[in-house]
């Protein structure tokens, strides 16, 4: 097994002296080149999952492996793409890209490694821009072909889309498609859309929130492009909805 | 109409007024000489070079002690935003040290370094190194958690997150830094040379006050003015404005 989780916890003491459980019993196994939704409610703690292997949190016990190595920093053979961009601005796209790779190549060799990644997501007319000269999608891109430009074996992407309009993201959701089937990384992606789940995802880990749990890992066995299979896309997504709406029913009443 | 065309019509505006006024003795020419004269002080100043000299003279102490005191205030900046234990104690007496004008350490500055360069140099960086260090400080302290995050996602910590990443984040607080601890030196520059000793413009003008020059007094606080808006609008409110489209502020 590629990616294994076993028996996460996560949980914090508030101002107030109660214990909070953001993560319980999570256990979870993906094999190498899965593409993995983990889709949730807001509050059911998917992005702190995501943020816990990629080393940023550490949880209060268990254990996850990548690759047969322990996890309890971050490393460069776990690509992060957050919901913003978190390019740095004051470094053009090309130096961006090539932030990473520093240490471990020439300038030269980096630049061409960049430029690969860049034509990746279609943006090699931008390499000396800045960021604040790119829309959000195109500068979501930049944060894309960065974290592949470190050649990472496991991608984790936490709501990426999550900001950008609705035609932005369905173009980018086919990009990201192309992207994953040449590069045949393992991905984890982290999102509260159902249906953006369905059409990129093998597997939708589903998770309840108050405490963060795992409700149900579900196949996702639609051949693909799924534009093209609209009829079982929507027997999976009430399929799913039936487990979500109980909890997103939780969340309301809890807001109320 | 465009704002430059407003400004030039100002000042003619204004100086015509000056001109009227003395010439029509609303005031006495010893007391408030007229643009006159001290255009004429101005020529006589640039062709006997007192004011050049005096202009070297103060832009080489105000180099020296701009450049210390930015070093300075930068090195005491990123301690204090590093270290809770520094921020604690360092950091509480910045404030009340930023509130004193400079000026007021001249007694003792003299009493150390005698009535010498060393005084004059000396009170420069005090009017530069503390707000620098506070800006930097608040610039350290600012930087967003999430290009951090990034960072080290991407295999960046220690020296190397700080060097990459956290520094140049707080670049914007660095330039304001510097335009601040410039404009608080060039002040306390002119405050010191007046109250010590020569050259420099800050000399010449308590040269010209003794000897009741009064259009040369003028002449000497036109030219710190029109050097202080200079250097402020032209370098660091242009260097502000594009470090902040650049950094997205």
């Amino acid at each position: 097994m590629f990616l294994t989780i076993n028996d996460l916890n996560k949980q914090f003491i508030d101002q107030n002296d109660i214990t909070n459980t953001v993560l319980q019993d999570i256990n979870l196994n993906v094999e190498q080149g899965e593409f993995i939704s983990i889709l949730g409610p807001s509050g059911c703690g998917k992005s702190t999952l995501l943020s816990i292997v990629a080393g940023l949190t550490s949880a209060t016990s268990g254990q996850i492996n990548v690759d047969g190595h322990s996890i309890s920093k971050p490393g460069k053979d776990r690509g992060v793409v957050f919901q913003e961009p978190a390019l740095f601005p004051w470094l053009t796209v090309k130096e961006n890209v090539i932030f990473p790779l520093k240490k471990e190549m020439s300038k030269s060799e980096a630049i061409t490694h960049a430029k690969k990644y860049l034509k990746m997501v279609q943006l090699t007319n931008y390499l000396d821009h800045y960021p604040h000269e790119l829309s959000g999608g195109m500068q979501q891109r930049v944060a894309i072909a960065r974290a592949l430009a470190m050649d990472p074996t496991l991608l984790l992407m936490d709501e990426p889309f999550g900001a950008l309009d609705e035609q932005t993201r369905s173009r980018l959701h086919t990009q990201l498609e192309s992207i994953w089937r040449d590069t045949k990384k393992t991905i984890l992606f982290v999102t509260h859309s159902i249906t953006e789940s369905i059409k990129l995802s093998d597997r939708i880990i589903v998770m309840g929130t108050q405490p963060g749990v795992i409700l149900t890992d579900i196949k996702v066995d639609i051949p693909r492009p799924r534009e093209d299979h609209k009829q079982e896309m929507i027997e999976i997504e009430e399929h799913v909805m039936q487990y979500l709406k109980k909890e997103i029913d939780k969340v309301v009443s809890g807001e109320l | 109409m465009k704002p430059i065309f407003k400004r030039i019509l100002f000042f003619v505006i204004l100086i015509g007024f000056w001109s009227l006024g003395s010439a029509l003795e609303w005031w006495s020419e010893i007391i408030f000489p007229s643009p006159l004269s001290v255009w004429q002080s101005f020529v006589s100043g640039i062709e006997d070079k007192t004011l050049i000299y005096g202009l070297i003279a103060s832009f080489r102490r105000l180099a020296i002690g701009l450049s210390i005191s930015l070093l300075l205030g930068t090195s005491i900046g990123i301690l204090i935003a590093k270290s809770k234990t520094a921020d604690d104690t360092i950091g509480s007496i910045l404030l009340a040290l930023q509130s004193v004008p400079s000026i007021v350490w001249l007694p003792l500055a003299i009493m150390w370094f005698g009535l010498n360069e060393k005084a004059v140099i000396f009170i420069v960086i005090l009017g530069g190194t503390f707000v620098m260090a506070l800006n930097i400080r608040t610039g350290i302290k600012n930087v967003p958690p999430l290009y951090i995050k990034a960072a080290r996602t991407m295999g960046a910590g220690g020296i190397d997150l700080f060097r990459r990443v956290i520094f140049p984040a707080s670049i914007p607080h660095v330039v304001t830094g510097s335009r601040l601890a410039w404009a608080f030196a060039w002040r306390a520059l002119m405050a010191g040379e007046l109250l010590s000793t020569g050259p420099g413009l800050g000399y010449t003008l308590r040269y010209a006050s003794d000897f009741g020059d009064m259009s040369l007094v003028i002449c000497v606080m036109i030219i710190i003015g029109v050097i202080g808006a200079i250097v402020d609008q032209l370098i660091f409110q242009r260097i502000e404005k594009n470090v902040a489209k650049r950094w997205g502020l």
